[in-house]
């Protein structure tokens, strides 16, 4: 049967006409029914393990799995009756009971799904008591602390670190009740091929995957007046916050935030948007130089920090081609110590870097060595993760959507509109490229046309073409298709001058540091990600100033400081040289076979 | 580690192994039998062996480690020079294989999964040893022994301790 065919279903006695091919609980979905779920995830392949979605189909003697189990003409599908509703709240209790009970002081309260499960199925009582599972806490990352004690191995971790990221970090270990999700060998996490990406914490429906909290560290730091305090807030994070806040995401609250980190007790409130636009300056001299010598193209982003470590593990061969530039955080970062605290005769041990970003990559980035001032001096102290910040301000008494608006402070608070759509996927390309086009080919970017690479799946392409000159780009969010697309670059099959890569799904609005979807509905999900970006190019076409080089504050800081993009001093403060690094990483036989038989 | 031991003969006949079997299956499906050879050869599964298995294998190496902690049959620590394995399957057990099983623990001083303390011994459980006209039995490295009692247990034991002598 044609699966573009309407045929028809019929859920708790409703006749619908629907689309053939669909799961029960996708066309479930789309009609209204929103059938509990807990190891299915849209993005996901599909697991059937947790038999939450169980429903009646007339005809069956046992009920189905909705996630797994395909409509048919004339299906007959019942999704609440009482045996049902009996049997959910069984199969969940059984799940429960292996469960701590600890959700008053468990860090995911009040964003577990298991929590909101458990009251949508009505669980009231416990009538069983089980063995708990009891395990160490790896918190050896930066960025991310493993609890095997609260995982209720649905798998929804395990199948995003290998089918939308790639990785392959974590996986089942033994078996039975004493199966856990480890990396190999039960190794500690910081040494284990994980980029810190964060989706598994995104993804985990309970607290099995957390980032590695540093808000009681930053009150403490904020509380002693000595320190010389400094925050800056990353794009994506002024349009998700409200989200945490219960607002509608897609709204900018550049402003309510500033105020409120003002109120917290921060000194400075710079815009790493500003170190946006001195990150395309440099990287935009950098693809000049490389394009007019034909040499290393193309040139790869290094915006990513996740990016970057899947580089260094998977791909080392290929780090020359990526940018020298550091992170727009790590620019900011590095001219507040470097040049705003010389200049103002600040104690450099007093000055403390605070980030606020949508990501947990950045905890494993400010870590780095090859970021350090100089020896023992970090120029990012701490990056707080959105929901970490959300956190500190709920926690402090603060209603974000009442303060009143106060601007950055200057002389880094002032962003071209380029700046704040490299928080989506593409942007940091299109922002670089504005800024190329004009200074090195003396012409306007033209709008951007992208298709979807012929040769490699989720790749999107586009080719600009100015005067004479072809400029060939690549776009790549989520790391799923970065291993062919890295392998078409290291076989020339084609020339491309310009490649962006970002690690989250959507680039860092999705980043796995954002608010928790406050819905179990994922058909919810994509549009979220969709708002976020509109709301970022929103912020584009507001700003008067569209491209980073008619940034007066930028201008200005080179013609006081740093003289010319890629001079001395911007060399030293502003970029940095990656190397390999162990382990390794593996790139699985399929892909590699996926790339071999491509074409 | 494993460049360091790259050249040894066993990670040879190894990698000969998984080149000679490539194309025959399914990569997925070749790893047990990989991990079961590695075992064959080296004696059990150590992490670096493991690395060497995922990296000649293109197979992550935490799917390879997820394999090697599934199945009983494979050890991920040095093993003594006899395994013991005691066949707890339906058969076996009902003729009294508890009482075996803690005859040898009794006798070796070990718990299952254990080594003793002169590399002699390892003591595991078997499913089912396809043996079951004999029950209760043991396989030691493949000989198996039969209609056992406590007494021929230990005799058994001492046997192999003075063939090692």
């Amino acid at each position: 049967m044609n699966s573009q065919e309407n045929i028809t279903i019929f859920i708790n006695g409703t006749k619908y006409q629907t689309q053939n091919g669909q799961s029960i609980m996708q066309a479930a979905d789309h009609l209204g029914y929103s059938i509990p779920r807990l190891c299915y995830h849209p993005q996901l392949s599909v697991e059937g393990a947790c038999r939450i979605c169980i429903v009646e189909i007339e005809g069956m003697k046992e009920f189905q799995a909705s996630c797994s189990y395909p409509i048919q003409d004339g299906m007959r599908i019942h999704t609440n009756t009482t045996e049902l509703r009996q049997a959910r709240r069984d199969i969940l209790e059984l799940i429960l009971d292996n469960h701590p009970l600890d959700c008053h002081t468990c860090p995911k309260n009040g964003n577990c799904e298991l929590q909101r499960l458990a009251n949508i199925l009505g669980i009231e009582e416990r009538h069983f008591e089980g063995e708990r599972k009891q395990y160490p806490i790896d918190d050896s990352s930066p960025a991310i602390i493993r609890n095997p004690n609260n995982c209720i191995l649905c798998g929804r971790c395990v199948r995003v670190c290998s089918e939308t990221q790639q990785i392959h970090a974590i996986g089942y270990a033994h078996r039975g009740f004493k199966t856990v999700v480890m990396p190999s060998y039960n190794q500690a996490f910081d040494k284990s091929v994980c980029i810190n990406c964060g989706q598994c914490i995104n993804i985990c429906p309970t607290a099995a995957f957390t980032e590695k909290k540093q808000t009681d560290e930053v009150i403490r730091i904020l509380n002693n007046k000595d320190n010389i305090t400094i925050a800056q807030i990353a794009p994506s994070v002024r349009i998700a916050i409200g989200e945490s806040f219960g607002i509608e995401s897609g709204h900018n609250f550049q402003q309510e935030l500033t105020a409120a980190l003002k109120a917290l007790g921060f000194d400075y409130v710079f815009d790493t948007q500003f170190g946006a636009d001195m990150t395309i300056m440099e990287e935009a001299a950098e693809l000049a130089e490389r394009y007019f010598k034909g040499e290393n193209l193309p040139l790869i982003t290094s915006c990513c920090p996740s990016w970057v470590k899947t580089a260094e593990q998977f791909h080392p061969d290929l780090l020359p081609h990526l940018s020298s530039c550091r992170s727009p955080m790590a620019m900011l970062a590095s001219l507040t110590k470097g040049y705003l605290a010389k200049k103002n005769h600040w104690d450099l041990t007093k000055v403390v870097n605070i980030a606020i970003t949508p990501c947990t990559a950045k905890k494993f980035e400010s870590s780095r060595e090859e970021l350090f001032l100089e020896k023992d001096i970090r120029c990012i102290d701490y990056a707080l993760t959105t929901r970490e910040i959300s956190w500190i301000i709920k926690s402090s008494g603060i209603d974000l959507s009442r303060m009143k608006g106060q601007d950055f402070d200057n002389p880094m608070g002032i962003s071209s509109g380029a700046a704040s759509i490299v928080g989506t996927s593409g942007g940091v390309i299109e922002a670089t490229l504005r800024t190329f086009c004009e200074k090195y080919l003396d012409s306007a970017l033209p709008p951007l046309q992208y298709h979807e690479s012929r040769t490699t799946k989720g790749i999107k392409e586009a080719t600009i073409v100015i005067n004479d000159k072809k400029i060939n780009i690549a776009v790549a969010n989520g790391l799923k298709s970065t291993h062919s697309l890295m392998d078409e670059i290291r076989r020339q099959k084609k020339h491309y001058d310009f490649v962006e890569i970002m690690a989250c799904p959507g680039g860092c609005i999705g980043g796995g540091g954002q608010p928790y979807a406050a819905s179990l509905n994922f058909f919810d999900q994509e549009k979220i990600l969709q708002k976020r970006s509109q709301a970022l190019y929103a912020i584009d076409s507001s700003i008067n100033i569209h491209k980073s080089h008619e940034n007066p504050a930028v201008q200005q800081l080179y013609k006081e400081f740093l003289g010319t993009p890629l001079s001395e001093l911007a060399n030293k403060l502003l970029h940095t040289q990656y190397s390999q690094k162990i382990p390794c990483g593996i790139i699985p036989k399929e892909v590699i076979y996926d790339i071999n038989h491509s074409k | 580690m494993i460049s360091t031991i790259q050249n040894d003969a066993k990670l040879n006949s190894l990698r000969a192994y998984i080149n000679s079997h490539k194309e025959m299956t399914r990569n997925d499906s070749l790893l047990i039998r990989v991990l079961q050879k590695a075992q064959e050869i080296i004696g059990y599964l150590p992490p670096e062996i493991m690395n060497f298995i995922a990296q000649e294998m293109s197979i992550p190496r935490a799917q390879v480690w997820g394999v090697a902690t599934f199945y009983h049959y494979f050890f991920l620590k040095p093993v003594g020079k006899y395994i013991i394995s005691v066949c707890m399957g339906t058969a076996c057990y009902l003729k009294g294989a508890e009482k075996i099983l803690k005859a040898f623990k009794e006798k070796l001083n070990i718990n299952i999964g254990e080594t003793t303390d002169d590399k002699l011994f390892t003591l595991i459980e078997a499913r089912c040893l396809g043996a079951c006209g004999l029950a209760p039995a043991v396989s030691i490295n493949g000989t198996i022994y039969g209609q056992l009692d406590e007494k021929k247990a230990y005799n058994i034991i001492k046997k192999y301790i003075n063939q090692s002598k």
